[in-house]
């Protein structure tokens, strides 16, 4: 049972990894627009490098 | 209004074809400003780059980022670029475009609430994971010390969590008891307080049962719930609010460099503006020169167009329908009429919070039973173990947790979520999350005539009964006007294949009517007065001049599409229908006549509108007010549940809890339908959490309750609620 003081840190670590992660996201506005950003993977702008 | 008649597009039309001069000199701020533009048929990934790129091709053009979801485009740009020349060039590229005021959308741009729910259902959904994670192994049968860290990690968790998730809960509930009254949230609060407090406790004496994964999945769920609730109404806000940006103040003002086009907020009393026709009037004032005709329905609800000329008072809101007027200002902005109107609705909005939610008045009746079952149990079982605290708490608790509303917080907003979702699609915004609920008891229907029943756009009546040479003759004279009636007679006209006869010397006076020589004898085409006859009792154009008897020719406002049907389908659902107007009684009783509606009430002041609703609501009726004015906007707030038109005055949609885009009245009846089955399936939600109760709360009164089938029950009835109201999409 001592694999468990790793384990439980660990799944811990890994949830909040995921919690932060959608902070971020959110804090960055991805999810102002969700049917633009659906449609700008169509897009030709963006193909072999960024847009300046 | 309509688009056409929007101030901004009608006020420069010089500025859209002129891209090229769009960096004004001379400018005194610097920095880059944000221009926002509304763009309504966009929907693809083409139209995203094309409109990207040919905005920032545009000179001064920083940056453009369109957002396909709101379809708007924000755009960063020197100062001096005006939103006419990038509205201009995008209308070169074939995309619709209109300016949005920024200072109306603010509000939905940075949605606040929506992303800090998100954030305490984010956390909340972490923490609820992980110590349901840990839960698993203590049901599955983890002992002593493993167990109780097992606990004590829950707890760790748990605590700061619902503390976060929590708060909106603790704030509305805190609110609540305040103002000395119940909601669904005291109940709400107390449960996950008293249960992290009591696992808490019993984790402390190496207990075995915590329910720390109950009241994180309560959180949980109830935050979705509440998220779901601000979603839709979010939606439908913003969606109203950007009808309001769409209508930028901009006015003409007659300076020392000439014409300027300014926004409202920018003119004084005292300047000097111009109001050309097919323009509403921006501010309140004199006219100082031009003659014309005002149509003032929006404002009194009257059909008939009104002669300014000089001296003569208008006010913001009207629409100048023939000649350029030059107005002196008296008053713009705040201190408008309008404005003071739009003012009071504001006041009278307070009062409609009085409505309490079906969810509170059922937490009234539910919270008191649940604490009085919790507090019974703890005293019945502190008599049957003889002093045993722990034990009795234990089981109060578990009551609480088992009985607690989570069913009942989803049993609403699951539903008006749904409704709202399907009427948004049809083109209804529901701006006010108990409108549904409201709109489902309505038993009277009153309507406003014009603009709402009509589309405040006359119709020729009665072509039949004029000889052919007075039809050619009109034809030729309405043909040189562009005065509603003239351009509805040329069209009526037109369509009946009539001729025009051969005029000569054709002119229009404003305000009056048109002239011509006819065979070299003057005929007139116009006011009843300018023609030589007395006016009727009807909108009317008349037709006279030199050796001939003046005809009339009579004109009926055009019926709304699905306005009949609207009507007929009410009083097929068994409710009273009333229409109330600010128009003469002949027009009335004629257009009552024909769209089959008994009880009117004409030339009603804004006032006595308000009264009649008070009066009917007063005999307990529940009335629904459709109305589009000015004239309306009283009776729009004192009535039980409101709806206007998209076109109709902004204050009026303020006071509205509906708003209905485009122009079809057909999704009236329907949205009373859905209104209806909404109310159903709320009822039935409430009866499902009822009916869970009744099986849970017996085996938590004696005891058997563990924090599985606390977690079980919930999740399940949880989900039988939502999914019930999913029926209604």
């Amino acid at each position: 049972m001592e694999v468990l003081v790793i384990l439980i840190p660990v799944s811990l670590g890994l949830g909040a990894l995921g919690l932060v992660a959608f902070f971020w996201a959110l804090k960055s506005r991805q999810f102002d627009d969700p049917e633009g950003d659906r449609n700008r993977i169509l897009t030709e702008d963006y193909d072999d490098h960024p847009k300046s | 209004m309509s688009l056409a008649e929007n101030p901004s597009l009608a006020a420069c039309p010089g500025c859209l074809a002129a891209p090229a001069e769009a960096v004004r000199e001379g400018e005194a701020q610097k920095g880059p400003q944000t221009i926002r533009l509304s763009l309504p048929t966009i929907h693809c990934a083409g139209c995203i780059s094309g409109v990207e790129r040919g905005l920032t091709g545009a000179p001064g053009v920083l940056s453009a980022r369109v957002n396909l979801t709101l379809k708007r485009v924000a755009i960063e740009a020197e100062r001096g670029v005006t939103p006419e020349a990038l509205v201009g060039r995008l209308e070169a590229l074939g995309y619709e475009a209109h300016e949005l005021d920024d200072a109306a959308l603010a509000a939905t741009e940075a949605d606040r609430e929506g992303r800090d729910l998100l954030m305490r259902l984010a956390v909340a959904f972490f923490a609820n994971m992980n110590v349901m994670l840990l839960s698993v192994a203590v049901w599955a049968g983890a002992e002593d010390a493993t167990r109780d860290l097992f606990h004590w990690i829950s707890g760790a968790i748990a605590i700061p969590t619902v503390i976060f998730s929590g708060r909106p809960f603790y704030a509305s509930a805190l609110g609540a008891l305040k103002g000395r009254r119940l909601n669904m949230d005291v109940p709400i609060s107390l449960a996950i307080l008293l249960a992290v407090g009591l696992s808490l406790w019993e984790t402390a004496l190496s207990g075995r049962h915590a329910y720390f994964d109950a009241a994180l999945s309560l959180t949980f769920f109830l935050l979705a719930g509440r998220y779901l609730d601000h979603r839709t109404r979010a939606s439908a806000r913003s969606a109203a609010q950007e009808l309001a940006a769409l209508e930028v103040p901009r006015a003409v003002r007659l300076g020392e460099a000439g014409e300027e086009n300014v926004r409202v907020s920018e003119i004084a009393p005292g300047d000097h503006v111009l109001v050309r026709p097919g323009a509403r009037v921006p501010v309140d004032g004199i006219v100082l020169e031009g003659a014309s005709e005002l149509d003032r329905s929006l404002m009194t609800g009257e059909s008939l167009p009104v002669f300014a000329g000089p001296d003569v008072a208008v006010h913001a809101g009207e629409i100048n329908l023939t000649g350029p007027l030059t107005v002196q200002v008296t008053a713009a902005g705040q201190g408008t009429a309008l404005h003071r109107i739009a003012d009071l609705v504001a006041v009278a909005e307070a009062g409609r919070a009085n409505y309490s939610a079906l969810a509170d008045r059922a937490a009234r009746a539910y919270a008191p039973v649940v604490h009085l079952l919790a507090l019974a149990a703890f005293l019945v079982w502190m008599w049957i173990s003889g002093g045993d605290a722990r034990l009795s708490l234990n089981i109060a608790v578990a009551t609480l947790i088992i009985t607690c509303p989570c069913a009942l917080g989803l049993a609403v907003p699951a539903v008006t979520a749904a409704a709202s979702g399907r009427l948004f699609r049809k083109g209804l915004l529901i701006k006010s999350g108990t409108a549904l609920e409201r709109l489902a008891e309505v038993d009277t229907v009153v309507f406003d005539k014009t603009g709402t029943l009509t589309m405040g756009a006359p119709e020729p009546q009665d072509l039949d009964g004029h000889d052919a040479g007075d039809l050619s003759l009109a034809l030729a004279l309405a043909q040189g006007s562009s005065h509603p009636l003239a351009q509805s007679l040329t069209k009526a006209l037109e369509a009946r294949g009539v001729h025009p006869a051969r005029l000569a010397d054709l002119r229009e006076v404003p305000g009056f009517g048109v002239e011509a020589l006819a065979d070299g004898q003057r005929v007139r085409l116009g006011r009843a007065g300018w023609v030589g006859t007395e006016a009727g009792g009807v909108t009317a154009t008349w037709l006279g001049g030199e050796g001939r008897d003046p005809v009339s020719f009579a004109f009926t406002d055009a019926l709304r599409p699905g306005a009949a049907e609207a009507v007929e389908a009410f009083r097929a659902r068994g409710l009273d229908i009333l229409m109330m107007s600010g128009d003469a009684p002949a027009p009335v009783a004629a257009f009552a006549d024909r769209i089959g509606i008994s009880q009117t009430m004409a030339e009603a002041t804004p006032e006595e509108k308000a009264e009649r609703i008070a009066e009917l609501t007063a005999t307990g009726r529940k009335v629904l007010m459709v109305g589009d004015g000015l004239n309306d906007t009283a009776a729009l707030t004192a009535a039980y549940v409101s709806i206007s038109p998209a076109s109709a005055l902004d204050a009026a949609r303020v006071a509205s809890d509906i708003v209905f885009l485009g122009r079809d009245f057909s999704p009236l009846p329907d949205a009373f339908d859905t209104a209806g089955k909404a109310r159903k399936r709320i009822t039935e939600n409430f009866t499902i959490s009822t009916v869970y109760n009744v099986v849970a709360v017996p085996i938590a009164l004696l005891g058997f309750a563990t924090p599985l089938a606390a977690a079980l029950a919930m999740s399940l009835s949880s989900i039988t609620v939502s999914l019930n109201a999913m029926r209604l999409r």
